[in-house]
């Protein structure tokens, strides 16, 4: 249900910068990890809720989401980590969680004139 | 059509107050606590037990976040602490703006140690920086053993867990509980977590977590 605050932030990002530009935004993509916890269904459908009768509406959501990765402290590499194994997929030795997400506007597209 | 880029947090509007009551709790010193969990896991009843428990050694407040009602701070001033209640009207999460505002409302400068009691959520809660030094998880007994794979978000992000009520396995209430389960569960997303199997109501376990506070306070204060 957080989504409902991320979709208001993105909402003043969006026209802030749609504002900015003096174009009308078409897409906007997003990246998030796995413990920013955002339900794609969610955050679209709250976003196309505020967005309406604003610059905003219509704006399509591109959502990606970032796997979480570890690295293992034995053999350095790097690894989608999955909770239901958690050891290093190479040489099963033990490993550090990497940052996860952040959650991130990457870009807007805009139409042109 | 022309793209533009950003690479902006989204959430950085919060994350600028959550950066000032940063500050503002490091200027003064004072240890702040993030608690999180799930409704009815005895967040507030911990907290009573704590606060009473550490009278005479550490001063504590608490900002209490729920949905609706004053009852949460109520139970906390009976014990002669201060408390600041933010009723979020519906929102499932506390906001680093609403924390910013009630901290003004504590005499901050006579205290120890702040307990924001976030709202009742085991998701949501955890994507909000609210400018805390740790966030605290709370698991208890009750929910199941099996929260840490489930909402692996909370426990990742967590200094330290609290496992409360555990009365209830010694009753043989919870017998399923498998308490190992949910310490190493817990363990595989946050290597360092501090974990403190306690009972509110019993009072079991509450010196082992009291004397972490006071040890935490101590180093808080002579960084």
């Amino acid at each position: 249900m957080h989504e409902t605050m991320v979709a208001q932030s993105l909402l003043e990002i969006i026209s802030a910068e749609s504002q900015k530009q003096n174009a009308k935004p078409v897409t906007a993509k997003i990246t998030c990890g796995t413990f920013d916890a955002v339900n794609d269904e969610v955050l679209s459908f709250a976003f196309g809720a505020i967005a309406k009768d604003t610059i905003c509406e219509g704006v399509k959501l591109e959502i990606e989401h970032k796997s979480l990765k570890g690295q293992c402290e034995n053999c350095n590499k790097i690894f989608k980590f999955e909770l239901s194994s958690p050891k290093c997929l190479d040489c099963g030795g033990d490993f550090a969680l990497l940052p996860d997400g952040p959650l991130l506007i990457e870009t807007i597209t805009f139409e042109s004139e | 059509m022309y793209k533009v880029n950003l690479g902006k947090k989204i959430l950085s509007a919060n994350e600028e107050y959550a950066l000032k009551n940063k500050q503002f709790l490091a200027e003064k010193k004072k240890l702040c606590l993030n608690m999180i969990s799930s409704p009815g896991s005895g967040k507030t009843t911990i907290l009573v037990r704590t606060i009473n428990e550490l009278k005479g050694r550490l001063k504590i407040a608490v900002i209490e976040g729920d949905v609706q009602t004053e009852l949460d701070a109520e139970r906390i001033r009976a014990t002669e602490a201060p408390a600041v209640q933010i009723e979020t009207g519906g929102s499932c999460h506390l906001s680093a703006a609403q924390v910013s505002s009630a901290l003004k409302k504590l005499p901050i400068d006579d205290l120890d140690l702040v307990f924001i009691e976030n709202v009742g959520n085991l998701v949501c809660p955890s994507a909000f920086e609210l400018g805390e030094n740790y966030k605290l998880a709370v698991l208890s007994v009750a929910e199941g053993d099996d929260k840490p794979v489930k909402y692996p978000a909370i426990f990742a992000k967590a200094r330290v867990l609290l496992i409360n009520k555990i009365d209830m396995l010694a009753k043989g209430v919870s017998e399923d509980f498998d308490i190992e389960r949910v310490k190493a569960d817990a363990r595989v997303v946050n290597k360092d977590i501090e974990i403190f199997p306690l009972s509110a109501k019993t009072g079991e376990g509450i010196v082992q977590w009291c004397d972490w506070l006071v040890k935490a306070v101590e180093e808080l204060k002579s960084d």
